[in-house]
């Protein structure tokens, strides 16, 4: 009958209405600055740059490739390459950023820097609470904000991070293997030279 | 002591006029009545919004707005403050006005809107004895002025060179023409009943107590459908939900004030509300017996506190009703108001008449008059459901 399927639906929004009252199981909303979600480890928000150490001059991973600087659609990664080298986690002399600036007002978040990094060096962090009233320069984060060190990434990413932790070491261990085969090499080519 | 506060504010603004002079008393006295009318129902639509944001929350598992309270305070009132910051919000944008514009008639509009609904206040019975001006043709009175809303609509939509505010303005006014007819033929059976235009003359027929039972029309088989029927084109004719066509957000924007913003835009929607107050106020004059109690033992609580708790239990079922129906559908809207609405009041009115006729039968007219409605309605209804094939939707490609 005419009528009939409105009495229905008005049924079930009044259940909707006093039931939000009794339980809270129907109120899926947070009360966000009061409550909060514990992240989600696959959430993402702007990238940052992982420092191994205590010293984040020191330890910054990026060489300086610009690898990211070129792949980043909106073209929103700055980075000036320096004139000398410090030695990289391996111990080997690379190049390092003098500068590097991601401008997070234009950043879109879709984490193709860190997924093209091949130094396991820029990574994407979950922190989103960066509103600022400086509205261009409160945005334009320097190489020294966007340091965060290696047990931050842990924290926030802890598959990614084991992942990224032992790809290194697989490079160190690859990178001590040659040096060992190199020394033994130089101490046989020694024999071979002493008789001679 | 109970008689002195149902008549308080009459008391008072009688003991003000004591001190003017003769001549001032007239104007004085209508400035009196209406400056609290407009403060009073100017606030009821503040907190309205309030609860109809909360309302729809509820009924969607949200909170509503739960933040704003009293300024520069930490109380929260449950979000109650929400209108004042709206407000100034409203009142500090920018004012837009459309290059392309007819810039006099757009900005005529919303007063346009508002003075017509403010005059329908007028011929309300708030209260016992507290009707602004209650002269004989009231319900006349209020039909002609509300109807002037139209050239309201009309003249937002068409000044504001929009596609848009244009459709808006089409479709708002087929709809408040085709609503308008069932909304007067549902008043007139009371008018008939009662033999009077004049709005305290229907409260007065409403008076008194049958079996515990107030004199209600509404608590008679053509006042129900009657009421029922008012109802609907109420709610069409205030452009609320599910007949929100004219401002259908989803497809027009905002329909016919696309083209409004800041203060202009709050004044359409103050009128919208005033007006759907008015025409609810008018509803309960009609149907549901005014400034009465419901009950013989509630008879001590002042009229205008009846007047006041009618009128928000209409508000909060029509915000229930916007949180459950879905839009119509231009032609559903116009087959229903012309295929169902109109021959149902129609049909309503004869009924009014046989029970005019049969008084003084007993149960047999209630029996007759509830079948002459019920009938119909379950034929009409039928008809209205006819070759629509409802049921599961079936799709030839895509499935
Ligand atoms: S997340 Fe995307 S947009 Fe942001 S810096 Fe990285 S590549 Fe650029
Ligand atoms: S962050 Fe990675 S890709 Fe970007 S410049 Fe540094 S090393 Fe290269």
């Amino acid at each position: 009958m005419l009528g009939e399927a409105i009495i229905k639906g008005m049924a079930v929004t009044a259940k909707n209405f006093f039931g939000s009252y009794v339980s809270k199981e129907r109120l899926p909303t947070v009360q966000y600055p009061e409550e909060r979600l514990v992240p989600k480890e696959n959430a993402r928000q702007f990238p940052f740059l992982v420092y191994d150490g205590d010293d984040w001059e020191k330890g910054l991973r990026c060489v300086s490739c610009q690898i990211c600087e070129k792949e980043c659609p909106p073209k929103c990664i700055y980075i000036i390459k320096s004139k000398d080298k410090k030695p990289d986690y391996k111990g080997q002399a690379q190049f390092y950023p003098a500068r590097f600036d991601i401008d997070i007002s234009v950043c879109m978040s879709c984490g193709i820097c860190a997924e093209v990094c091949p130094f396991e060096s820029i990574k994407m962090d979950t922190e989103f609470e960066l509103s600022t009233g400086d509205r261009f320069g409160g945005l334009l984060l320097p190489k020294e904000k966007l340091a965060k060190s290696n047990e931050h990434y842990r924290k926030v990413h802890p598959t990614d991070a084991a992942a990224s932790d032992a790809v290194l070491a697989a490079e160190i261990a690859k990178a001590e293997a040659k040096a060992k085969a190199a020394a033994e090499a130089k101490v046989k080519a020694d024999a071979e030279k002493k008789p001679a | 002591m109970v008689e002195s506060l149902d008549q308080l504010f009459v008391n008072l603004k009688h003991w003000a006029l004591g001190f003017l002079p003769e001549a001032l008393q007239p104007l004085v006295s209508a400035v009196l009545s209406i400056v609290p009318l407009v403060a009073v129902f100017g606030g009821l639509f503040a907190i309205v919004t309030i609860f109809e944001r909360k309302g729809l929350g509820r009924i969607q598992n949200r909170y509503g707005p739960n933040r704003v309270g009293i300024p520069f305070t930490d109380i929260r009132l449950a979000g109650f403050g929400q209108f004042i910051p709206d407000g100034i919000k409203a009142l500090i944008k920018e004012d837009v006005v459309p290059r392309a514009a007819d810039k006099v008639v757009h900005f005529l509009a919303p007063v346009v809107l508002l003075i017509p609904v403010l005059l329908t206040y007028a011929v309300l019975p708030i209260g016992r004895n507290m009707t602004v001006v209650d002269f004989d043709a009231g319900v006349l009175f209020f039909f002609s002025v509300g109807a002037a809303v139209e050239i309201s609509v009309f003249m937002a939509g068409w000044s504001s060179r929009n596609k848009y505010s244009l459709l808006g303005a089409m479709r708002g006014i087929a709809q408040m023409i085709s609503y308008e007819i069932p909304l007067i033929l549902s008043a007139v059976t009371v008018i008939m009943l009662v033999g009077s235009l004049k709005t305290s003359d229907i409260v007065a027929a409403q008076a008194g107590f049958t079996a515990g039972l107030p004199n209600w029309f509404v608590l008679t088989p053509w006042g129900f459908a009657g009421f029922v029927m008012f109802l609907i084109a109420a709610l069409a004719e205030s452009n609320r939900a599910p007949f929100d066509l004219p401002e259908a957000e989803s497809e027009l924007i905002a329909g016919y004030f696309t083209e409004y913003s800041g203060f202009k835009f709050a004044l359409f929607f103050l009128g919208e509300y005033l007006g759907m107050f008015a025409i609810i106020g008018l509803g309960i004059t009609l149907f549901l017996g005014g400034w009465h109690a419901p009950f013989p033992f509630l008879t001590w609580v002042p009229s205008y506190v009846w007047f006041m708790t009618k009128l928000l239990a209409i508000v909060f079922f029509f915000i229930w009703v916007r949180g459950t129906l879905p839009r119509l559908r231009m032609d559903q809207l116009m087959s229903f108001a012309w295929k169902f609405m109109i021959p149902m009041a129609l049909i309503n009115l004869v009924v009014a008449a046989v029970w005019h006729f049969m008084a003084g039968t007993g149960a047999a007219r209630w029996v007759v008059c509830a079948l002459l409605i019920a009938g119909p309605y379950v034929l009409l209804g039928r008809g209205l459901m006819e070759n629509k094939h409802l049921g599961k939707r079936t799709y030839r490609f895509a499935d």
